[in-house]
């Protein structure tokens, strides 16, 4: 019983770390070539620098939205899923 | 300015009231019913009561109460801010509403065109709501925003605004519209519709919310690393944790200010591009001559 217990909270730590890791490569890719591309744009026209930060950080905003899902995902396996699993568990032993 | 007498003064200092009134009385009932803490705690918001309901119990907790409570603080703000504002009289206060305006129009004239010009106190509404309610955070109150029911409350509420502009270029066209450019893309495009309310809820308060799990996590790690190499200091001294002095506050900076403001700003140009977007112009238009000869 006890065994099982940890095992539940070993998986979600576990889960959500491993979830927040892998998650966070995508947006960080994403993000690190839009501000690239964005430092080239002004380094070519430094007068388009409001108009180019302006649509970059909506860009960063847009492609960290994968990154949030993770992100919430991880949260959900931190504070929510241990007590379910657990409550789970123990409606089906019975107890 | 002779216009002012004793009575524009007295509304004056109870528009002002009701402006700040609401934030004191959060505070009070955040201090009245804080449960005791003890060491980090990353929790929710907090429940006062639930009221029985016949399908689900209607559970009425901090980030609802607060989030009421930062809507009467905007409500008195404008209310104070456009007390006595006529034409041509130039005091402080209608300078900056008509600077506000201004911004807000334009924002909304450059993203959005002519035609949804009226959408702009809308747009200025969903600005200041979003800010103001995770700048909370910095008066110690629990932000609204960092709740996900409030931020699907507002995304839901965007997502029927697009729908409705979506089905002016008539019913049949918005239903033709999932089936493009291929009918094998229906599922796809219902997905893709669906996903657009859930993705703006799921990004705002996944901002927040990680600002305020960080700070916590980081306060808390502090502290563990103080009293580890500074807990040999005599007395009292060794009790106080002297690292937690400065990074918290500069993180606090980017997470609390620079962050909200961020996410309240992303919230209302999506929301602009979103309705804009979605808003078949010229079938509008066709329809409306339709209609028009009709007549």
């Amino acid at each position: 019983m006890e065994i099982a217990i940890g095992l539940i909270l070993a998986a979600c730590a576990l889960g959500a770390g491993v979830c927040m890791g892998i998650g966070a490569i995508g947006p960080g890719i994403g993000e690190g070539n839009a501000v690239s591309k964005a430092c080239e744009a002004i380094g070519r026209q430094p007068e388009s620098k409001g108009a180019v930060t302006s649509t970059m950080i909506m860009g960063c905003a847009i492609s960290e939205t994968t990154g949030i899902y993770s992100l919430v995902i991880a949260i959900l396996l931190i504070f929510v899923a241990p007590h379910t699993m657990v409550n789970i568990l123990l409606k089906a032993l019975g107890r | 300015m002779k216009n002012k007498n004793r009575a524009f003064k007295a509304v004056d200092i109870l528009l002002l009231a009701l402006t700040v009134l609401p934030l004191v009385a959060a505070m009070v009932i955040k201090i009245l019913t804080a449960p005791p803490t003890e060491g980090i705690q990353i929790t929710g918001a907090q429940i006062y009561f639930t009221i029985p309901m016949p399908i689900q119990d209607l559970i009425i907790s901090e980030a609802q109460v607060n989030s009421a409570l930062i809507v009467i603080t905007i409500l008195g703000l404008c209310l104070y801010l456009t007390h006595g504002v006529r034409a041509g009289v130039e005091t402080k206060r209608q300078l900056l509403m008509e600077w506000v305006v201004e911004k807000v129009d334009g924002l909304v004239k450059e993203n959005m065109g002519e035609f949804f010009m009226g959408f702009s106190p809308f747009i200025a509404a969903v600005l200041v709501l979003s800010a103001l309610s995770s700048l909370m955070a910095l008066l110690g109150l629990f932000p609204p925003t960092s709740d996900l029911n409030i931020v699907a409350g507002w995304a839901i509420l965007v997502f029927i605004l697009i729908t409705h502009y979506k089905l002016k270029g008539g019913v049949g066209n918005y239903l033709k519209g999932f089936t493009e450019p291929i009918p094998i893309l229906l599922p796809l495009n219902i997905l893709g519709e669906v996903s657009t309310p859930i993705s703006m809820a799921f990004r705002h308060y996944g901002n927040v919310m990680s600002g305020t799990v960080i700070a916590v996590l980081i306060a808390a790690a502090l502290q563990g690393l103080s009293s580890l190499v500074l807990g040999w200091l005599p007395g009292f001294l060794g009790d106080i944790p002297f690292l937690q002095i400065g990074l918290p506050a500069v993180l606090s900076l980017y997470f609390d200010i620079f962050s909200s403001c961020m996410q309240a700003f992303i919230f209302a140009m999506l929301t602009m591009m979103n309705i804009a977007g979605g808003f078949p112009q010229e079938l509008y238009e066709k329809r409306k001559l339709k209609k028009l000869s009709a007549k």
